[in-house]
């Protein structure tokens, strides 16, 4: 979302991609991008430049204009900052923002963690470790609204299976969806069932590219398992991890299809965050306001997500 | 190498963001006349009670009017149906005729500019006049009624009360008294099912026709913004009606995730005794089911202006778009006809009268209906507030569910509900908000 403008340009190769932030230091990247420019002439870039154009720019600009009136969809008023200042006085939005943070951390934590664990695991020497993978990446494949309805029966109390079984070893489960205090953390963790596959093939690419070398090497020292793990795995692996915060992170933020689909921000507010604010100021019929939140929901993530990424691809220069 | 995978994840997140809202777009099929045959189109919501009766309406209208077909789209409930109705309107494609709400919702479509004026038009001439002010706006009748009135207020299990030897209550005290003692019978006294998140409303808005039996004018100064919720102590008594289940032990264990076919369901087995709701679940029930549940309003604090709230019937519209506003306009008045009740009734049986001249409700009727006839009869039943005003604010639910589970207290509840509504008033641009 941040580099939009970036987009515009052809990405080429990889190594190129991955320079293409670096290119303002390195004057050999800067000589790669003007032989690419040069590779067509302009009006091959005419088809996609006036898509790009319509269904991207133009749409971009003119909901920051609307986002100044009050709109009905048949027609629009200026109204100024009103919009503004009513989606910030509206009252679920300091518990969305908590709820949206809450819900992007621990997705995000649960998933570096859970991913890596799981990578280690798949990258052992077990067997049909193809068929492992390809079962953990399985969720990631099914729909999200799909997951949602069916872990909403699934978490039902009294009736659902979870609670059916954890009754049989004893357990009293909570209602876990429509409990105000548990709906959120219950969804997180679908959230995290359904994404952890994603961040656990990454951390597999990334475990794999270590060079066996350093594991031969703790083996010289006399260092065991736990030594392997902590001081080459995770270390030589921290491109995957800011690849998984990252993605998991902006995915965290503008969650909301999950929540929509298994809560609907309820019961009440209690599972409420920017995205199902702003989807029922939209609903309500407000379409200015829900495009002020917008609005503002794009700054908010563009605020975070900027400058995390400038900062994951500093470092990953560095290592 | 990161950059250029999180930007085609990105990319390729949001393509499959779009492909639901292609499929949204389904196509309005403007019928061909070739054959000499009209083809137009019905949007109805998509709960059983409604697609049933519409195909058996259908039936009958296609019988006495061979060279009409008419084809039927479904769409949600709730406030995704709002939100679908208003984008098809306003970009044209909306359905021949679409059967939606009356009341504040109408108002909040801009009747003036989307849809076929039909004042004094041949196709409400069975329509009972009772009906019009539910869908006029600045003079004029846009619409004809589809299905019957509703009730909202609480319906109870027979079976539990003759057991129980409980009698309906005529004032809160009354309900208290009787939700203790079906408590102490080790039956759940009042049902939430606030997965539907809407049903969690009828405590405020079925409580209405105890705020207008004390101040008959209160839904005029409501608009006029002279009343609210949080300050009005008889107002706010819905709100403390809300909250009293939970803080009593009286609400069932799992209300937060319960939906509304589980709780009718419930409430038919005699798990449950009293359920909060609109009547029109009981149309879904099966007939002997729907025998052991009846129906009373909300009571209030004097039994002697004991009464209940009613739903008018939803309206039939017809877009300015429509490619064939006659027809359509012959399909809204057999809809609104004798003919047109009696073909529905044979689909579902009513649970509450139709606003149609000369139509009675069946001898099989449930009892929910007779109940309803009764209050009518009576005329101690008041239409709803959102018949009378149109303001009404969007998040009543989320805050009424926040109330009754104890999140909100029923005083912060009743404020935050007048700041939503505040909040309506001014995107609706009304005059003195």
């Amino acid at each position: 979302m941040s580099s939009r403008a970036d987009e515009a340009r052809p990405v080429g190769t990889r190594d190129d991609a991955g320079a293409d932030r670096p290119a303002r230091k390195s004057p050999r990247a800067t000589g790669v991008r003007n032989v690419r420019a040069h590779t067509y002439p302009y009006w091959f870039y005419a088809p996609a430049g006036v898509v790009y154009g319509l269904i991207f720019l133009v749409p971009t600009v003119i909901s920051f204009y609307f986002a100044f009136t009050r709109w009905t969809l048949f027609e629009s008023e200026f109204i100024g900052l009103d919009n503004f200042r009513q989606f910030f006085s509206e009252q679920a939005l300091v518990s969305g923002l908590r709820n949206t943070l809450v819900y992007a951390v621990v997705t995000s934590g649960l998933k570096v963690v859970l991913g890596m664990l799981l990578a280690v695991l798949l990258t052992g020497p077990i067997r049909s470790r193809g068929l492992m993978r390809s079962v953990i990446f399985f969720p990631v494949l099914v729909s999200t609204v799909a997951v949602g309805i069916t872990f909403s029966v699934l978490l039902q109390p009294d009736v659902g299976v979870i609670s059916t079984v954890l009754a049989k070893i004893g357990i009293t489960a909570p209602d876990w969806l429509g409990d105000p205090s548990t709906a959120l953390l219950s969804v997180a963790l679908v959230d995290v069932w359904k994404g952890v596959g994603l961040a656990t093939l990454i951390y597999i690419a990334g475990i794999l590219a270590i060079p066996k070398d350093y594991y031969e090497a703790v083996d010289v020292d006399g260092g065991g398992a736990w030594t392997k793990f902590r001081n080459v795995t995770v270390p030589l692996s921290r491109p995957a991890t800011f690849t998984v915060i990252l993605l998991s992170l902006i995915g965290g933020l503008r969650s909301f299809d999950l929540i929509w689909t298994m809560t609907g921000g309820g019961p009440g507010f209690s599972s409420d965050v920017i995205a199902s604010i702003i989807y029922k100021t939209y609903q309500a019929g407000f379409f200015g306001l829900s495009t002020a939140g917008n609005v503002v929901l794009f700054i908010l993530v563009t605020l975070i997500v900027y400058p995390l990424s400038r900062y994951f691809n500093s470092r990953e220069v560095e290592s | 190498m990161k950059s250029s995978r999180s930007r085609l994840t990105i990319a390729v997140v949001a393509a499959f963001a779009l492909v639901p809202l292609a499929a949204c777009s389904s196509s309005s099929g403007s019928g061909g006349s070739s054959d000499g045959k009209t083809e137009i189109t019905l949007l109805t919501d998509n709960a059983d009670a409604t697609v049933k009766p519409a195909k058996a309406v259908i039936a009958a209208f296609e019988k006495a009017n061979p060279t009409i077909t008419v084809k039927t789209e479904t769409r949600p409930g709730g406030s995704d149906g709002d939100n679908l109705v208003k984008t098809k309107l306003s970009t044209g494609d909306m359905a021949d005729v679409f059967w939606y709400n009356s009341g504040s919702l109408l108002q909040a479509l801009s009747p003036e500019k989307t849809l076929v004026d039909l004042t004094n038009d041949p196709a409400l001439k069975d329509t009972d006049p009772s009906f019009l002010p539910a869908v006029t706006q600045n003079g004029k009748v846009y619409g004809a009624p589809w299905g019957t009135a509703m009730g909202g207020g609480i319906l109870y299990n027979k079976d539990v009360y003759s057991k129980l030897g409980l009698s309906v209550p005529k004032t809160w005290a009354e309900f208290e008294s009787n939700s203790d003692k079906i408590k102490a019978a080790g039956i759940t006294p009042v049902l939430g099912t606030l997965k539907d998140t809407f049903t969690s409303q009828l405590y405020v808005l079925g409580d209405f026709h105890n705020v207008a039996a004390t101040n008959p004018k209160w839904a005029d100064d409501y608009t006029a913004n002279k009343v609210k919720y949080a300050t009005d102590p008889v107002a706010l008594k819905g709100f403390e009606k809300a909250a009293e289940p939970k803080q009593k032990g009286w609400l069932n264990t799992g209300a937060g995730s319960t939906t509304f076919a589980q709780g009718i369901k419930q409430l038919a087995q005699g798990k449950a005794a009293q359920y909060p709701m609109l009547t029109f679940p009981i149309s879904t029930l099966a007939p002997a089911d729907a025998a052991k549940i009846g129906f009373f309003g909300i009571p209030g604090d004097d039994a002697s202006t004991n009464g209940a709230t009613i739903w008018e019937p939803g309206g039939q519209y017809i877009p300015k778009t429509s490619k064939h506003i006659e027809a359509a306009k012959k399909f809204v008045a057999f809809v609104a006809s004798i003919p047109g009740t009696d073909a529905y009734s044979s689909a579902v049986p009513p649970t509450g009268p139709y606003l149609v001249k000369g139509s009675k409700l069946p001898d099989n009727a449930p009892p929910v209906a007779k109940d309803m006839q009764a209050y009518i009869d009576s005329k101690t039943s008041t239409p709803a507030l959102e018949f009378l005003s149109p303001v009404k604010g969007p998040s009543l639910e989320q805050i009424m569910v926040a109330v009754m589970t104890g999140q909100t207290s029923p005083q912060d509840g009743a404020a935050q509900y007048d700041a939503d509504v505040t909040k309506q008033a001014k995107q609706l641009g009304l005059p003195g908000w």
